[in-house]
């Protein structure tokens, strides 16, 4: 297919570069630097979609940011992505892309039939049309909507992209680089400042590129280029283009995200596709322009339809006509430029103006071109279904109130200008106000709240002249004050045309007997009417109609349609604008790929992995890991075919008959040191801790003000102002913030020092009747028999050359041991373990087993110690000193704390011996009583108890202390299970811990 | 994501600190009586201020010191940051 409508010699882009493309199937032509908009425009496809409502046909309305419609689902090297703008995706060799929002195809739209019904889809129709029958819903609405509606489809493979983050800091941060952005850029550099320039097009220049002005004796294009020429050699300067800053955060942080790769057919090898931008800015300058607003009139969404600038930048930018027969429909000079592009390219605009008798020198330029000009001439409606075919036009009253007679005129396309709005969203999201400026009859940013200036176009500036002022003026204050410098330059001379005032006219009146569709929100397909019905049913805060009729939200987030919402809104309310107010306007400013969000940190990358020492060891010995919090511990050590349940038995029966060691190098160890390290202890500790000797070590329990207890551990005297504190995995981080904040505000005169020394330390935890057997070959020269080292003793030992800590104590309720080498020794002291404990049949264990033994020993844990248990409900109130204050004690006389049927920690076995109660069941009294049944409490922990080879679990159980030999029934609806249970006491095992002293 | 200034270490973004709450809050002594209400407000009762605000945070990623830092909770400006022993003068 030809591009008939490529004009030859105008444009930027490449024309020796041919790119071939397909669009629904069908495949086109165009050049590099090329949109996948401006190549469609250039072969006269204009029907790109469906609107989200109604499934009218949908066009190109803008040619960037600012487009509504042409949203369409990209294939790009094997991968897809929905909600990719036509007007911003540049093309590149091979390129598809398909329609969305309809079905089956683009041509024929079952949805269309909405188009009729459409009296059933007004304003609240989420709300209401589809609510009754009920029994509609399941098969007639809700397939039909999922059909029907969206934009586009989620890709569900894994995204083999690669994106990342980076943090930059600057002096200022330059949001656009249209004329207030390269010269306030321009100023500051040549100042000395840190500069990052970020334009959100692939071009730079803005308005320039599409402007006929004169800067010193250039023209504005070629002095864009030589500024950015310029800036890019400077070292001081970061100029990025296709980068777009969405978000505007606090502390003069903003959120940038550039597109590295989109724009070729397939990412480079090592390049990111995108790159997600956090910048640091001393000031920012927000010079991001304005977007041209439409004029609201009948059947306004008709592809055809454009916004008159968007039609202007595809024929000077990309040499590409959006119609052959113009009609431009304005209501300030802007439509002018336009016509006047259009003429200077031998094709013959109409402009039909609002205005009845305007006088500048570009009306006069237009006039002397023998452009035909209808005053006071108004659109009522555009009359085409799939394009624009002709205009009805009607004379307009200077009231504007009435209509004359109406007539046809045919046309190809309307370009359509109703002034322009600043886009003041990043200023807003600044945390500014917004105040109404009556001249420009739209927003503009109020005072800055944060370091920020917005300038030029964005301020609602629409003077070049005035524009490069304030902007060169701008960038040279605030680099003067951030680096003193006073390097200034010269001020170039501007040559425009001067312009006169645009006419606040914004909407048409619909001409007698007719009921025109006129929209307000072209994405959202929000008309006129809409907005009529949500303020007859009483809808008056303006974000409350924005919700109720959708206006302005989605990913257009009204960038064309918040201002004559906020028109119409005001007229029927008889308010002014700035009265009825605007919806926030929240970050991103435009759709930002989740990828880019995420960045590299993805998989195995979302958090560190913190491995042990001996992990190479387990590795070879085919553990099998499980994620504890951070780190990667083994589950169990498979052998043969064994799954885990069969693993870890068999593993916990080996610790209970012969020897087990198990990596415990992951607890939390904090190094204590300082004269009053006993006395902080005393009070972190529920228990009392100020006579413990040196080389002894004790269990303690810390808990929250609060009274809930917040860890346990051992610590260890290790000499006299020197302790070693253990903490669980989880809580290691957390206990230690804990200590600093006592030590630190709360406590400041105990002389103590805390530091985190888990990393320094690799653990073995030898466990078993045989442990002491195992230990005396390990250290034959200390006595680690009863005497030299009893239970809750520590020594230290000489593990073949290697120095070792060596604790007695237990977790697993058997004789047990804990030996501490220095990390880089870890690997040979399990490797000794392993090798002198062969004659024993030592096995090493991995954190299931641990947990069976814990279990089945009562041992509370993480999953009883959950942060919303006290000492009593884990029978640890023995641990509670009656002579000393500590932390959280005073809470624990709370009413709901001394409670007689107070839940407490019980053993819980099912009645048949047979059957695993699920973790997360509930206990309850009667299996059939009706929902909500009373639950009496929850098991937290199950295992295989290897000891008495039934299924055992521990419950949190209200009345624990009076509920054994009571029989309940456990129950896990989501397992689908009621087992009839006995409870008992959660020492299942070794009741009076006789072995751990043996 | 706020700009902190540390009084140890300088300037750095807020995701090198974790908070800790309201700063002008006095831990009772030990082993003093103490009435449930006094208790209770202890634990449990902060203001919800919306102004200028005493609080806590705690450089984690840095020199893990407690710092205060006097913060506007509906503007988040920081007025002030000081050390763990100093007071607003
Ligand atoms: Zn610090």
């Amino acid at each position: 297919m030809t591009q008939s409508f490529r004009l030859e010699n105008v444009g930027l882009i490449n024309k020796d570069k041919k790119l071939s493309f397909k669009f629904n199937g069908k495949t086109y032509y165009g050049y590099e630097g090329d949109t996948l908009a401006s190549a469609l425009i250039a072969n006269g496809v204009h029907l790109v979609g469906r609107s989200f409502k109604y499934h009218r046909p949908r066009g190109f309305f803008g040619a960037g940011v600012d487009e509504p419609y042409a949203v369409v689902q990209l294939y790009r090297n094997g991968e897809t992505e929905p909600n990719i703008k036509a007007t911003e995706q540049e093309l590149f060799e091979g390129l598809e892309a398909t329609s969305v929002n309809c079905w089956p195809s683009v041509n024929f739209d079952i949805g269309a039939i909405n188009n009729f019904f459409r009296i059933f889809l007004h304003a609240g129709f989420y709300y209401k049309t589809f609510m009754w029958p009920k029994s509609f819903w399941y098969k007639v609405y809700e397939p039909f909507i999922r059909k029907a509606a969206g934009f586009g489809v989620v890709s569900t493979k894994h995204d083999k992209e690669r994106y990342e983050h980076k943090y930059e800091y600057c002096d200022l941060l330059i949001v656009g680089s249209g004329p207030s952005g390269l010269a306030s850029a321009y100023a500051a550099a040549k100042n000395g400042a840190r500069v990052i320039l970020a334009e959100d097009k692939p071009r730079f220049g803005g308005t320039l590129l599409t402007s006929e002005v004169n800067i010193g004796n250039q023209s504005g294009k070629e002095w864009a280029e030589g500024i950015i020429a310029e800036l890019k050699e400077m070292p001081n300067v970061t100029v990025k283009n296709r980068s777009q800053v969405f978000g505007y955060y606090d502390h003069n942080m903003l959120v940038m995200s550039e597109r590295i790769s989109d724009h070729l057919p397939k990412t480079k090898k090592f390049h990111p596709k995108q790159r997600l931008w956090y910048i640091r800015a001393k000031e920012v300058l927000i010079s991001s322009g304005s977007i041209e607003r439409p004029i609201v009139f009948g059947n306004n969404d008709t592809p055809g339809v454009i916004l008159s600038s968007a039609a202007k930048e595809y024929l000077k930018v990309y040499g590409v006509l959006v119609g052959r027969n113009p009609l431009i429909f304005t209501n300030n000079d802007s439509g002018y430029e336009t016509a006047i592009e259009f003429k200077k390219n031998g094709v013959d605009p109409i402009i039909l103006d609002t205005r009845k008798d305007p006088q500048s020198e570009i009306v006069d330029e237009a006039k002397n071109l023998g452009i035909n000009i209808k005053f006071s001439y108004v659109v009522v409606a555009a009359q085409g279904y799939k394009k624009v075919k002709s205009a009805d036009v009607a004379k307009i009253s200077d009231d504007k109130e009435q209509l004359g007679a109406v007539e046809n005129i045919k046309c190809d396309c309307i370009c359509v200008s109703g002034f322009w709005t600043p886009t003041i969203h990043l200023a807003s999201q600044s945390g500014n106000k917004t105040k109404f400026n009556e001249d420009i009859d739209a927003f503009v940013s109020g005072t800055s709240k944060q370091n920020e200036t917005t300038l030029g176009a964005a301020n609602g500036t629409y003077t070049l002249d005035e524009t490069l002022k304030s902007s060169f003026e701008t960038g040279h204050e605030l680099s003067k004050k951030i680096t003193n410098n006073d390097n200034k330059i010269s001020f170039p001379n501007v040559v425009e045309k001067k312009s006169t005032t645009h006419d606040k006219f914004w909407c048409v009146p619909l001409p007698e007997g007719k009921n025109y569709k006129r929209f307000l929100d072209f994405q959202n397909d929000v008309a006129v009417s809409d907005v009529e019905i949500a303020l007859k049913e009483g809808y008056r805060s303006i974000e409350h109609v924005k919700r109720y009729t959708t206006l302005g939200m989605a990913t257009d987030q009204g960038k064309t349609s918040n201002l004559n919402g906020l028109q119409l809104v005001s007229s029927i309310e008889n308010k002014i604008v700035p009265a009825v107010g605007h919806t926030t306007f929240r970050p991103p400013y435009t759709p930002v790929s989740i990828g880019a969000i995420v960045g590299r940190e993805v998989g195995k990358h979302s958090k560190p992995t913190r491995k042990s020492p001996m992990h190479s060891w387990h590795e070879k010995n085919n553990a099998v890991f499980v994620d504890a919090g951070v780190w990667l511990r083994p589950r169990y050590y498979k052998q043969g075919n064994e799954n885990l349940f069969e693993g870890s038995k068999r593993e916990a029966k080996n610790v209970r008959t012969n020897v087990g060691v198990c990596d415990v190098t992951t607890l939390g160890k904090i190094d204590i040191k300082g004269p009053d390290a006993a006395e902080l202890l005393n009070r972190v500790y529920t228990n009392a801790w100020l006579k413990l000797p040196v080389g002894k070590a004790r269990y303690g329990v810390m808990l929250r003000e609060d009274g809930i207890v917040m860890d346990d551990g051992t610590t260890t005297r290790i000499s006299e102002n020197h302790y070693h504190m253990t903490t669980t995995t989880a809580q290691a981080a957390n206990v230690l913030s804990h200590l600093e904040y006592y030590l630190q505000l709360v406590w400041p005169e105990l002389n103590v020092n805390v530091v985190s020394t888990t990393e320094q330390w690799a653990g073995a935890a030898i466990a078993g009747p045989k442990s002491r057997d195992l230990l005396q070959k390990l250290f034959p020269n200390s006595d680690v028999l009863n005497e030299g080292l009893p239970f809750m003793g520590y020594m230290e030992g000489d593990l073949f050359g290697v120095k070792a800590r060596i604790f007695r104590i237990s977790f697993s309720g058997e004789l047990a041991y804990e030996v501490n080498v220095e990390s880089d020794n870890g690997n040979f002291m399990w490797e000794k373990i392993m090798e002198i404990g062969e004659e024993f049949k030592v096995q090493p264990y991995g954190t299931e087993a641990l947990s069976t033994l814990r279990i089945e020993m009562g041992h509370v844990a993480g999953s009883e110690l959950d942060g919303r248990t006290i000492p009593y409900d884990n029978s640890l109130e023995g641990l509670l000193s009656k002579k000393k204050d500590f932390i959280g004690k005073r809470s624990l006389n709370r009413e709901a704390f001394i409670a007689e049927d107070r839940q407490k920690v019980v053993g819980v076995v099912p009645l048949d011996k047979k059957t695993s109660i699920p973790e997360g069941s509930h206990l309850v009294k009667d299996s059939n009583a009706p929902l909500p049944n009373p639950k009496l409490g929850y098991i937290s922990a199950s295992c295989w108890s290897v000891e008495h080879d039934n299924p055992f679990s521990l419950a949190i159980l209200k009345d624990g202390k009076n509920m054994i030999g009571e029989k309940l029934f456990a129950m896990s609806p989501l397992k689908n299970k009621v087992i009839p249970v006995e409870i008992i006491s959660s020492h299942y095992v070794d009741p009076k811990g006789e072995r751990v002293r043996s | 994501m706020l700009h902190i200034k540390c009084p140890h270490c300088g300037i750095r973004s807020q995701n090198e600190f974790s908070y800790g709450g309201d700063a002008t809050v006095k831990r009772p002594e030990l082993n003093k009586e103490i009435s449930d209400q006094d208790w209770n407000n202890f634990v449990y009762n902060r203001k919800s201020l919306r102004g200028k605000h005493l609080e806590l945070w705690q450089h984690l990623s840095g020199c893990r010191q407690w710092i205060k830092v006097e913060r506007d909770t509906a503007t988040h400006e920081i007025f002030n940051t000081l050390k763990a022993n100093e007071d607003i003068s």
